[in-house]
């Protein structure tokens, strides 16, 4: 097998500080190597540093070899020319790699212009043909069209026109799902494998998630700290893993907290109760004359919470789970239905009544640090929910009360005085916890709490979502689009679709009989590792027989 | 796009009808009689009464600021106190001064500033960009009337290739007007141009930041190619947002500069007006101003969309 692409010792440091030591690997025609790691591994500096778009003040040592070419003492002229017509790349946010005040043709035409020195008319017409290798054909009338009017995946298969626009010999794919729905990624990850196997490329593909990898690639490295800790081809890598950040690694992606200890209490008044609530929001008029259209963000929603119970809630982005979410927090007032929280609807009491209900409900969000004011202490920001309270606690009372929280959720109270920046993302999401928590409240909404977080940072925020439950009795709407986060921590899940409610049920019945389709499409569109490996094991041992 | 100007001109023609009720109020109704004021103390009572009459301001204070709406629309500000002619006279006058100056420091300064800003942000961090932004930096410091005494002495004392003051008008003499306008010009422009710059600098640098900057770059485009087609109408909207603020600037603020060149501006015309007390100037010649101003801001807002098309949806 000969290697189309190939990095030998490759070295890069920024200022001083070492980001890739030693990275070695060979992309083969035809073939996906899997890059896999933790956030700050590295990955994204590979690949960067494979495409020579290293950031400034960066320092690079090793070979990079394409077809027998030297990349590696190649001037920035020279790249110009191998960039997006040899070797090209897809990046993680479709949304940003697209620049907004351009036509989605223009962006996929401007490549075909500069390498291939066509016309514009010529290259606009090659435009549309390579927006149809994508899936997105004529009919969906989108060259004339800019990036925000586009869907998600929409936008992610431009961005995959744009590099593959000129039939380039590698693919490096960074991320390429991760910011997409779970149905939305099955897809992008068909095209991507559809691409490399009818084209003949030889594609680098970058992710956080083993589940990924595990079935898309036919050849894995696991990396950490800039070093490549283990390699080889995918199952047979999966069944030895022999380096113990490895083995930490896989056992993390499919981690389940301790099950429930105490079993809930059904039958006593419900803690949370959501009857037929809808909200809706005005769309922009189309003219001055037209009526008002209305979206329907949630739709005769109607559920209840036990106590100490958890409850997941999980679909796609845009069902109306974050609305719903906001609606049950109180900030956003249902235009039809009511809730109620330990009996009282929050938007019919009076001021003070409110305030007490809403010492009963806190939240978590997805981004700990877009959550916290940079500029206040930790102590200051747990601290900030008891001012729902009044002043019925004193200055030294609050200050107990914060350390106290801060050492729940394993930090220590020494933390109380540091800034937001000093902790890492795991740490974040602890005090975020402990922001919730410091009003003792009896139901935390908690809206994609660990999706922003490396799995073994996931795994640890898991275990103390468990152990608040168990131990302080807390019930927990949990909403997520991940589903095997959902399945760790949930008694009870409901899933949405469009608005609606669509099935609701004990968890682990509705994952393993899911009835609803929409739930059967979600269940069997989520990737999930050891699923994997079994169909990729029966594949293997097929073809070897 | 159209329906977007459409939405936009009505939001224009609501704040000019607000302004104008702002101003009515505070120049005619509160606090007292605008008569006594224009007159000052010890004024004879049978003076007083004249004024009132000739200024309307026994009519209830309703109609009055119906009438001096409709007669604005009809090109009617009223007669100046103090020079005795049509104020619409004075000001269409002095705007023949006012809006060349001003939109040539604005043009002259732009076609300085963005070039530069660009420059600076392509060598980031080099000895040049560092230079330049130093350079800027002073640029803002000195006052324009410095600048504008340092141009009258190179170019009319030591040169004598232009006039160091005065304004022959555009109609005894095209090419004097222009020259007797260079030097204002340019001495307005080069501190707004030293702003500009470091705008267009800085709003470049954020660009180039962008996710999009570096797809453009794995496309295979070179650093420049990158730059002029994804960079920089990018980096206009903040631009933009300073040309329209130094456009209100211009076209009024520049009493220092007219005075020191003897250029019968608006600037001035408001400048006596508010001394010698004359009302009637003073508040037609503010209206007008703020009319600038919302149509420059109108205008602006346009760009702003021409540039963005995300901008076009929401009104």
């Amino acid at each position: 097998m000969t290697s189309v692409f190939s990095a030998t010792d490759l070295c890069v440091s920024i200022a001083g500080k070492p980001i890739l030591r030693n990275v070695s690997f060979n992309l083969d025609q035809g073939k996906i190597l899997g890059l896999v790691g933790e956030s700050g591994s590295g990955k994204s500096m590979s690949a960067l540093s494979a495409m020579q778009l290293l950031p400034e003040g960066a320092n690079q040592t090793g070979d990079l070899m394409f077809e027998g070419k030297n990349l590696t003492c190649a001037a920035d002229t020279e790249m110009t020319h191998v960039r997006g017509k040899d070797i090209s790349m897809v990046f993680q946010e479709p949304l940003t790699a697209l620049n907004p005040i351009r036509t989605i043709g223009e962006q996929v035409a401007e490549g075909l212009c500069w390498h291939q020195g066509l016309s514009r008319k010529e290259a606009r017409d090659q435009a549309i043909d390579v927006l149809e290798r994508v899936g997105l054909g004529l009919e969906y009338g989108l060259t004339d069209r800019f990036p925000h009017q586009l869907s998600g995946g929409q936008r992610q298969r431009v961005v995959i026109a744009i590099a593959i626009a000129c039939k380039p010999r590698v693919l490096i794919a960074d991320e390429p799902t991760t910011a997409l729905d779970v149905t939305v990624q099955a897809q992008i990850l068909t095209l991507l494998k559809d691409i490399v196997c009818k084209e003949q490329m030889a594609m680098l593909l970058i992710s956080h998630d083993l589940a990924v990898v595990a079935d898309m690639a036919d050849n894995v490295a696991i990396m950490k700290d800039g070093v490549i800790v283990e390699r080889g081809p995918t199952c047979e890598l999966f069944d030895n893993l022999s380096h113990p950040y490895s083995r930490k690694l896989f056992a993390a992606s499919s981690y389940m907290p301790v099950p429930r200890q105490h079993p809930v209490d059904e039958i006593t008044q419900p803690l949370l109760k959501v009857n037929n609530v809808l909200r809706e929001y005005p769309l922009p008029r189309a003219s001055v004359f037209a009526r008002r259209q209305w979206h329907r963000a949630v739709q005769h929603v109607s559920f209840h919470i036990a106590p100490r119970q958890s409850i997941g809630l999980v679909g796609e982005s845009g069902c109306g789970k974050s609305t719903l979410a906001r609606t049950i927090l109180g900030l956003t007032p249902p235009n039809a239905g009511h809730i109620q929280f330990l009996g009282k609807d929050p938007y019919l009491v009076s001021r003070k009544d409110r305030q007490d209900l809403q010492l009963g409900i806190q939240a978590v969000f997805q981004d700990p640090y877009g959550s916290f004011d940079p500029r206040h202490t930790v102590e200051r920001t747990v601290g900030e929910p008891l001012h729902l309270m009044r002043n019925e606690l004193s200055h030294p009372e609050r200050k107990k009360r914060v350390h106290k929280v801060l050492e729940s959720v394993g930090l220590s109270s020494t933390d109380a005085s540091k800034y937001p920046h000093e902790f890492s993302g795991g740490q974040r999401q602890r005090i975020a916890i402990a922001r919730a928590l410091v009003t003792d409240p009896s139901l935390i909404v908690a809206d994609e709490p660990v999706s922003a977080l490396d799995v073994s940072i996931r795994a640890q925020i898991l275990d103390l979502f468990a152990d608040l439950r168990d131990r302080l009795g807390m019930a927990y709407l949990f909403i997520s689009h991940d589903l095997s986060v959902v399945q760790a921590i949930t008694d009870r899940v409901i899933v949405m679709n469009a608005g609606r409610i669509v099935e609701e049920g004990p968890t682990g019945e509705v994952f393993s009989n899911p009835r609803h389709p929409y739930t059967r499409i979600l269940v069997s569109a989520a990737p999930d590792l050891k699923e994997t490996l079994r169909r990729r094991r029966k594949k293997e041992n097929k073809d070897t027989h | 796009m159209l329906w977007f100007a459409f939405l936009r001109l009505i939001g224009l023609l609501t704040t000019l009808l607000a302004a104008s009720l702002v101003i009515f109020v505070v120049l005619e109704v509160i606090p007292g009689d605008p008569a006594e004021v224009m007159l000052g103390l010890n004024v004879q009572p049978d003076t007083l009464a004249a004024l009132r009459t000739e200024l309307g301001l026994n009519a209830p204070v309703p109609t009055r600021y119906v009438n001096w709406l409709l007669g604005m629309l009809q090109g009617e500000f009223g007669i100046s106190y103090t020079y005795s002619v049509p104020v619409s006279e004075l000001i269409g006058e002095r705007i023949q001064v006012s809006l060349p100056l001003a939109t040539g420091a604005l043009v002259l300064s732009t076609i300085i500033a963005i070039p530069i800003g660009v420059y600076s942000a392509r060598h980031h961090g080099k000895l040049i960009d560092t230079g330049i932004m130093s350079v800027t930096q002073v640029g803002i410091a000195i006052p324009n009337f410095w600048i504008a005494i340092l141009l009258v002495y190179v170019f009319a004392i030591v040169l004598r290739v232009l006039p160091a003051g005065g304004f022959p008008g555009w109609d005894v003499s095209f090419s004097g007007s222009l020259q007797a306008l260079l030097l204002p010009v340019i001495a307005l422009a080069l501190p707004q141009a030293s702003i500009l710059a470091r705008v267009m600098r800085s709003a470049l640098l954020d660009v180039l930041h962008e996710d999009y900057i570096r797809t453009a770059r794995a496309k295979g485009l070179s650093g420049k190619a990158t730059l002029w087609r994804h960079g920089v109408r990018n980096a206009l909207i903040p631009v933009l947002t300073i040309l329209g603020l130094q456009f209100s600037f211009l076209i009024a603020g520049t009493v220092i500069i007219e005075n020191l060149f003897y250029l019968p501006g608006l600037g001035r015309l408001i400048f006596q007006g508010i001394t010698q007390r004359d009302l009637i100037v003073v508040k037609s010649s503010v209206m007008l101003l703020v009319a600038l101003t919302i149509f420059v801001t109108f205008l602006v807002d346009i760009a702003y969309a021409a540039i963005d098309p995300r901008l076009r949806r929401r009104a």
